[in-house]
């Protein structure tokens, strides 16, 4: 069995010419948008940096989140890949710096033409703006900072945290259960953690609050369930990828189909808060709330939301229903990709309708941003992968995770 | 259905259960089927029973629920009764994606449970010859059927040198009925010829 991974040429070559694109790219924004004179272009500057630094940060920090829920039920399934997992909570604090520099940069500094931030109009509210005014004790600048502050710090430190647990565990001695109950305990703190920021308020104040006036209370469910399912389909194409590389020798057909298991489960899942969200607005038919979906669904970006349904829904239901896809590997690593590109859209139109009305396009800038993104987690994921042992040899679950079944 | 003689064998193990599946199998003797207290993860794979069916039976359940809720919310709602609720038009899809869902599990979840029942030969009246009493309480039992190519004798010395803590060779019906539980003149007219 192969313990250690060597980074291949090949992969370290790729991911840096992904991030050479995306360098090029932010060059190329800040040398015709960021310096444009129409509005929209400057939003669009920022809204696109917007969208991959927090679509990022959120499905890394997922990797956290399963870590955590997993110690907690005392799974041993995940712990035949549990340094995938780890290796990516531990690049948490990475996306999370990109997204906060963007996040401040956007609130403190971002204005159009006239003197409004059209990202998060709650900064520059009209005198008259009573719906506004009435959110402001919670919609400031100080309550932004000091969430994304604690919510990108604990992300962070809980994902070193737990990567160092696991391999401090490597050197314990042989069936000591004391750093198992550490991460037990741990994972329990850092569930309540995720649940006041992912779950509730980061989502809010990132995401919701560029359509400050309108409201939805499954927002951030919402949200997690989209950053969730492509979280495990990230996990799922690595763990694939290791085990081509002839790594990972535990990981059998059984671990794939319990991550098979979860990318269908969890696309049904956001489907089911994507739809109630949806429903009980069109039911209603209250014109405060309407105003969402009138851009999303009738305006400009009705292929984006029916593009949405398909690929987040229809594809998954369809393609991983039956067991022998999810124990495909071709199968469950082309749906992880397509997942992950159609919860990328999902973020797309959740973003960028508030600051870029009808004036959104998918092109060279959008995807060289996300192409620089996707070089980054290449990256920095496969360093931490590097540094350790891929197999967490002397954890107590080594011996059930081994003979496991789905 | 029929009825059939077997040899039956008693383990207290399922350490030697397992190995005793194996060597059935590769000996080439019918195994009929395995009885066990509780559910023997891996047991499946090595008695080499086939991966169940049940979920294509349950996905076109669903289908016919998801169909039928759909059809006929339809026709009432734009041919037989139209009526305008809160401005919505006749045909107003996501109000009716809730009661097509709950149709959907309610039609899956029904016809799999009485299809996983048939399967398995369980429903209420419904009566299988129990091979031996204790196979839901404390032994994994293991049947085996005989035929004229496999003499009792050999097959119970057989089954000894497996680790069988008891073995005995039953007459039984090897499906399942629907009434009365016995049916001695049957097994005398087998015994007898």
């Amino acid at each position: 069995m192969n313990d250690r991974f060597e980074i291949p040429a090949r992969l370290r070559n790729t991911s840096l010419a992904l991030i050479a694109v995306g360098v090029l790219a932010l060059i190329g924004g800040i040398a015709s948008l960021l310096t444009s004179h129409v509005d929209t272009e400057r939003a669009r500057f920022w809204s696109v940096l917007l969208h991959d630094s927090v679509f990022f940060t959120l499905i890394t920090a997922v990797s956290i989140f399963i870590q955590a829920a997993v110690s907690l039920a005392q799974g041993a399934w995940i712990v035949a890949f549990r340094r995938v997992p780890e290796a990516i909570g531990a690049n948490v604090w990475i996306f999370g710096s990109i997204a906060t520099v963007v996040l401040f940069a956007i609130v403190f500094t971002f204005k159009d033409s006239h003197g409004v931030n059209t990202i998060f109009p709650w900064v520059t509210p009209a005198a008259d703006d009573h719906i506004i005014h009435g959110k402001s004790a919670f919609l400031n600048k100080g309550m932004f900072v000091g969430f994304t502050l604690a919510a990108v710090g604990l992300w962070s430190y809980f994902g070193i945290k737990f990567r160092a647990m696991s391999i401090a565990q490597e050197s314990a001695p042989k069936n000591d259960t004391k750093i198992y109950w550490k991460v037990f305990r741990m994972s329990g703190v850092f569930l309540l953690v995720y649940a006041l920021t992912q779950m509730s308020t980061i989502p809010w104040l990132w995401v919701m609050s560029i359509d400050a006036h309108w409201f939805s209370t499954l927002f951030s469910w919402y949200t997690f369930a989209s950053a969730f399912v492509s979280g495990m389909s990230l996990i799922l194409l690595w763990v694939v990828y290791l085990k081509n590389q002839g790594n990972l020798g535990l990981v059998t057909t059984e671990h794939m189909h319990d991550l098979g298991k979860f990318m269908f489960a969890f696309s049904v899942f956001w489907t089911y808060l994507w739809f109630s969200q949806y429903m009980l607005i069109w039911y209603a038919n209250v014109p405060e709330e309407t105003v969402y979906f009138k851009m999303r669904q009738q305006g400009p970006y009705s292929i984006i939301f029916y593009a949405n349904f398909i690929i987040n829904f229809v594809m998954p239901i369809l393609i991983l229903m039956a067991r022998p896809s999810k124990r495909n590997y071709f199968t469950v690593t082309f749906m992880a990709m397509v997942i992950i590109f159609g919860h990328w859209l999902d973020y797309y139109q959740m973003i960028m309708p508030g600051p870029l009305g009808g004036n959104w396009h998918i092109n060279w800038y959008e995807i060289g941003i996300f192409m620089g993104f996707l070089g980054l987690l290449i990256f920095t994921v496969s360093r931490t992968l590097s540094k350790a042992s891929l197999v967490p040899h002397n954890n107590i679950l080594l011996k059930e995770t081994a003979i496991h079944i789905a | 259905m029929a009825i059939k003689k077997f040899a039956v064998a008693a383990y207290d193990d399922e350490a030697v259960l397992f190995p005793a599946v194996k060597k059935v199998r590769k000996s080439g003797y019918k195994l009929h089927d395995v009885y066990t207290p509780f559910a023997v993860h891996g047991l499946d794979v090595e008695m080499g029973l086939k991966e169940t069916d049940l979920h294509i039976a349950g996905f076109i359940y669903g289908i016919c629920g998801t169909s039928t809720a759909v059809g006929f919310i339809s026709w009432i709602f734009t041919s037989d009764w139209p009526i305008v609720y809160g401005g919505k038009p006749h045909f107003a899809l996501p109000a009716w994606v809730p009661i097509t869902f709950e149709l959907t599990v309610l039609f899956a979840a029904v016809g799999m449970t009485l299809t996983f029942c048939y399967l398995n030969q369980v429903m209420p009246g419904v009566k299988k010859h129990v091979f031996h009493p204790r196979q839901s309480d404390d032994l994994f039992v293991m049947a085996i059927e005989l035929n004229e190519h496999t003499p009792e004798a050999e097959v119970i010395k057989f089954l000894k040198s497996t680790g069988a803590k008891e073995t005995s060779v039953q007459t039984a019906e090897e499906g399942w009925w629907y009434g009365r539980w016995d049916k001695p003149e049957a097994y005398e007219a087998l015994n007898a010829g």
